[in-house]
């Protein structure tokens, strides 16, 4: 037998969580140490399945499969393909920077680092699941820490109502699709949650296209589509900053991964009706999400905002349904996973040296911490799509996607890239660059190395990606080639 | 063909981000080894480009030293390379002006390593543009090269002016302008982008040279957007959506407006590459993209062209004599003589095919290079003035010929290959252009003669202000000579020009063979 990495994976950060519950809780620096061993083991692993996935071959590997609960056709079934190859290694690294940039944290960190794990190895559970009850169980694990943190460690003014928003949220989204999914279970008559054997259902075309909404929809909410977006600025903003990470960078990922491996992959022909619908919404989401981006003035806000806007370009992709679509969706949910993670331990360290995140507060940090500066702006180059970078790499085949399908769509969309590029332009103006307020000049230092070493590894993704981006999209694309097959050809 | 040869243009193109890399790893205190390694690390492209010069055979239509590698296959995109006569003399410009004007910001003290680093990126994006064969590749590069000017007019842009809004606000000027120049461009390359994209979808290939051969003579195209239902009208907006996108950048009238604040607020070597290379890429996207993708739709609209370029002739004139700030009056020079280069594509456009067009096509690409070598040694001259006299208003200066009578020759000398005087280089291409153009557009061609009187006027109005006239008392003892490094500076220019104005043989053979076969 092969030695069972995606189950390591998914174990491992649970596990390490649950070790690091038993430590006396004084010991924050052994806490902080364990966390940093684990967190590395799952990036080293997760580093390994991403290339180790062999594209030539295709399909799923890397397969596991026990009988869980055999009379109700449940089993753990996990896999990996070209579409969640990628978003396992963006957990990874989410995971591994993340437990870098809380280093500092001395509220409770062992906690804190439990919570995160428990969180983590939700995510990559729903990642890698290939069984449909498996993906529900693994959501709910990865939404519920959220609360948590949130609530515990989040900013002290709206930590609880943007808690229990995000949580009603998430949960009213999961309790409906998974409806849908009982739905099909028992529609299909075969008494199993397998999803590779849901996928081959043919289910009636009025059914799937009643039902896929419920599923799509549910889940599309914790990919914060429009107008269903609301909880996640919040949300973002009370995190602390680890969560926040998490939160942007991996959690919306997974509300649109899992639309779209239950949603449009288990219902095809539904995907197809309700086709025009996402990608309008998608559309309000790219636009409407910039634009409110722009009028933010709270840092945190702005980047809460772009995310709303920028997962909109991966429903977009979604919407489709069509190779470049799909693929730049693939590459646009890693790019900005990594992006977005970034962007908010930038916020992090620029709050906890000056505890305020006004935009018009704030100034002058490039001279005082030159690397978050220069990593902030890679961020913000990648958010603008500017070529050379992830973003581009992600955004182009999106639109091309898109221009096949409606292109006066492609159109509109596109005017998010200027209002995105003049936003990001006032916050590097802002906050990096002019003169430095009075009262930051001798209390603000530069981050620490671990800080640096995360924002590095952030960056060099980004870069590598958009230099060379072979080295993502024919993974990616072999993905689609299976989400096409299902959609009938094409 | 051997290794080296095939693999020219990737060391060309991708030494100067070697060179960044390394300076990344430098203590920045040491701010004289950064210079240096600046400086000698941007000769090596330069001399690496003059062998490619040699090697050039200028005989052959097709691209040379072409590299094509596998880049973005999912999406049919490749990593192609190639130069002709066109892009080879751009590349040369380009690699002869970087170290130029690296020397010639030695006077820079504030983060002279960042600076160092955005100029070396700089280079790499304005070189990937001229030697891209891949539509995707080459808005990749034409991309690229804006991040780092926005930051060198951000940071290092000029630190007094201010700008009022609406509104009231006031910002910095230097913030102001920056801002403009990404925003105006970036805006402008969407329609780019968006067209790109219908080729790309339509044709599977972002190829260059697989898209020159199909797109003009295609007759269907999948997927015509907005219900537009004839093939006609989607390459008409096509063809404005690429014109746009480049005639922002050149700037042509009345899309011209970012460009005075941004040359005005840049730091002198900011200038001196805005002026000397980047305004070529949008004359170059003209004659590499648009005309060899849309003949009938240049030839169609070539009149509208024209009088654009017409009008960038005689408003960029005028708007300049009518500037008190020296910087901000060879800024609008640019939009004069950079509309001499569009009338002669525009001229190219109408008669595509005939001897005029060839000659109209040779003297816009040698204008091309003219007005990259007397811009930037304009701009490098105002800055040279300005260090010495922190002032850009000409109503200050005056009579200061006696001072610095060798700053004052050189600044006569570079006035006069501006104004096109014969025997200086911008006398050969503004004829060749005029006399292509003629008979294709009469009209047009004489009203720009008016624009040329006010080139006149406009440059010895410069000459006249800072020279002669009576002496400011205030400058005695406080205006130095221009030093020795200043002179390295200026001199390689001096050369070219005059060698072009004298013989221009030599760059001609190059650049005519590509205009001949350029579409």
């Amino acid at each position: 037998m092969q030695f069972p990495i995606l189950s390591v994976i998914v174990l491992t950060p649970i596990l390490a969580g649950m070790l690091i519950l038993l430590f006396p809780k004084d010991r924050k620096n052994e806490v902080r140490v364990t966390a940093l061993a684990a967190a590395s083991l799952a990036l080293l692993l997760s580093i390994w399945v991403y290339f180790s996935y062999d594209q030539s071959l295709g399909g799923l590997q890397l397969v596991e499969r026990y009988q869980w609960l055999p009379s109700f056709g449940i089993s753990y079934y996990v896999g990996v393909d070209g579409m969640n190859a990628p978003l396992v290694l963006l957990t990874g690294v989410v995971m591994f920077t993340g437990v870098l940039i809380s280093w500092g944290l001395d509220d409770r960190p062992r906690e804190f680092f439990a919570f995160l794990f428990i969180l983590a190895s939700g995510v990559f559970g729903v990642f890698v699941a290939q069984d449909l009850f498996m993906l529900f169980f693994f959501y709910e694990i990865a939404v519920f820490p959220m609360f948590l943190l949130i609530s515990i460690w989040g900013w002290i003014k709206t930590r609880e109502y943007a808690a229990m928003k995000l949580t009603l949220y998430l949960f009213i989204g999961s309790v409906i699709s998974l409806i849908g999914g009982l739905a099909m279970y028992f529609e299909s008559g075969l008494r199993t949650f397998d999803m590779t054997l849901l996928a081959r259902v043919d289910f009636s075309q009025g059914f799937q296209v009643f039902w896929f909404p419920f599923v799509f929809f549910g889940f599309a909410v914790l990919g914060g589509i429009f107008p269903f977006h609301n909880w996640s600025p919040d949300g973002h903003v009370a995190a602390p900053t680890a969560v926040s990470m998490f939160h942007a960078g991996v959690l919306m990922k997974l509300g649109a991964f899992a639309a779209l491996r239950v949603g449009i992959m288990l219902l095809p022909e539904g995907a197809k009706a309700w086709q025009p619908l996402i990608m309008g919404l998608a559309t309000v989401n790219i636009v409407y999400g910039a634009f409110i981006a722009m009028v933010q003035t709270d840092f945190k806000y702005v980047i809460g905002f772009s995310s709303v806007s920028h997962m909109g370009l991966v429903m977009l992709g979604f919407s489709t349904l069509n190779k470049e679509g799909l693929t730049g969706a693939g590459i646009q949910m890693f790019s900005h996973g990594v992006m977005t993670a970034l962007f908010f331990a930038v916020v992090g360290m620029v709050y906890d040296r000056a505890h305020t995140r006004e935009i018009n507060e704030l100034g002058g940090f490039s001279k005082k911490m030159p690397w978050v500066a220069i990593a902030f702006i890679v961020g913000g180059l990648v958010s603008m799509g500017m070529p050379g970078l992830s973003g581009f790499v992600a955004e182009f085949p999106i639109f091309m996607g898109v221009w096949k399908v409606a292109p006066i769509v492609a159109i509109i969309a596109a005017i998010s890239i200027v209002i995105t590029a003049s936003y990001i332009i006032r916050i590097i103006g802002k906050v990096f660059f002019g003169p430095m307020p009075e009262e930051f000049e001798h209390h603000v230092g530069d981050v620490t190395v671990l800080d640096k070493v995360a924002l590095a590894v952030l960056c060099i993704l980004m870069i590598g990606v958009g230099v060379y981006p072979a080295i993502m999209s024919p993974l990616v694309a072999s993905g689609v080639e299976r989400i096409l097959a299902l959609l009938g050809g094409a | 063909m051997n290794l080296g040869s095939n693999n020219l243009l990737i060391l060309i193109l991708f030494w100067p981000v070697l060179v960044a890399l390394v300076m990344l790893f430098l203590p920045r205190e040491e701010k004289k080894l950064l210079r240096w390694v600046a400086f000698l690390g941007s000769l090596v492209p330069l001399g690496f480009s003059i062998y490619l010069w040699l090697q050039f055979d200028p005989g052959v239509t097709e691209f040379q030293f072409v590299v094509n590698y596998e880049w973005y296959q999912v999406i049919g995109s490749s990593f192609h390379l190639g130069v002709d006569g066109l892009s080879l003399s751009m590349v040369l410009l380009t690699t002869l002006l970087t170290p130029i004007a690296i020397l010639a910001s030695y006077g820079i003290q504030d983060r002279i390593k960042a600076f160092m680093i955005l100029f070396l990126m700089l280079e790499t994006g304005m070189l990937g543009v001229f030697m891209a064969l891949d539509l995707l590749l080459f808005f990749v590069f034409w991309e690229i090269g804006l991040v780092p000017m926005y930051f060198l007019i951000n940071q290092w842009g000029s630190e007094k002016g201010e700008r009022v809004l609406w509104g009231g606000r006031k910002i910095a000027a230097r913030t102001y302008a920056s801002f403009k120049f990404m925003i105006y461009t970036m805006a402008g390359s969407l329609g780019l982008l968006l067209a790109i994209q219908m080729l790309g979808v339509g044709f599977g290939t972002f190829d260059l040279v697989e898209l020159t051969k199909q797109w003009p003579v295609s007759t269907e195209l999948k997927n015509i957007p907005l219900g537009v239902t004839s093939l006609a009208t989607v390459k008409a907006i096509a063809f404005w959506a690429f014109a746009i996108a480049f005639a922002i950048k050149v700037p042509v009238w009345p899309f011209h407006t970012w460009l005075p604040d941004a040359h005005t607020e840049a730091p002198t070597a900011g200038s001196m590459i805005l002026a000397g290379v980047l305004l070529k890429l949008g004359a170059y996207g003209f004659l590499r993209l648009v005309l060899p993708l849309y003949p009938a739709e240049s030839k169609q609209y070539a009149g509208a062209l024209a009088f654009l370029a017409v009008m960038a002739i005689i408003f960029g004139a005028l708007a300049a004599y009518g500037q008190d700030d020296f910087k901000r009056l060879v800024a609008y020079s640019s939009v004069n003589h950079m509309g001499f280069v569009v009338l002669g594509i525009a001229a190219a456009a109408k008669a595509a095919g005939t001897q005029d067009a060839v000659i109209a096509l040779n003297g816009a690409v040698l204008q091309m290079f003219n007005h990259g070598l007397s811009a930037a040694g304009m701009f490098f001259l105002v800055g040279v003035l300005y260090e010495r006299t922190h002032t850009r208003n000409l109503n200050e200066m005056g009579g200061l010929f006696p001072l610095v009578p060798v700053f004052g020759g050189i600044l006569i000398f570079m006035s006069m290959a501006s104004l096109g005087l014969p025997g200086l280089n911008g006398f050969v291409s503004e004829y060749l252009v005029v006399q292509g153009s003629w008979p294709i557009f009469s009209l047009f061609t004489a009203l720009s003669m008016i624009g040329l009187f006010f080139t006149g006027a406009y440059i010895l109005k410069g000459i006249k202000k800072v020279l002669h006239g009576p002496l400011n008392e205030h400058w005695v003892g406080h205006i130095t000579e221009i030093n020795l490094r200043e002179i390295v500076v200026i001199a390689p220019l001096m050369v070219l020009i005059l060698w072009i104005g004298i013989w221009p043989g030599w760059i001609l053979t190059v650049i005519n063979k590509a205009m001949s076969a350029l579409f």
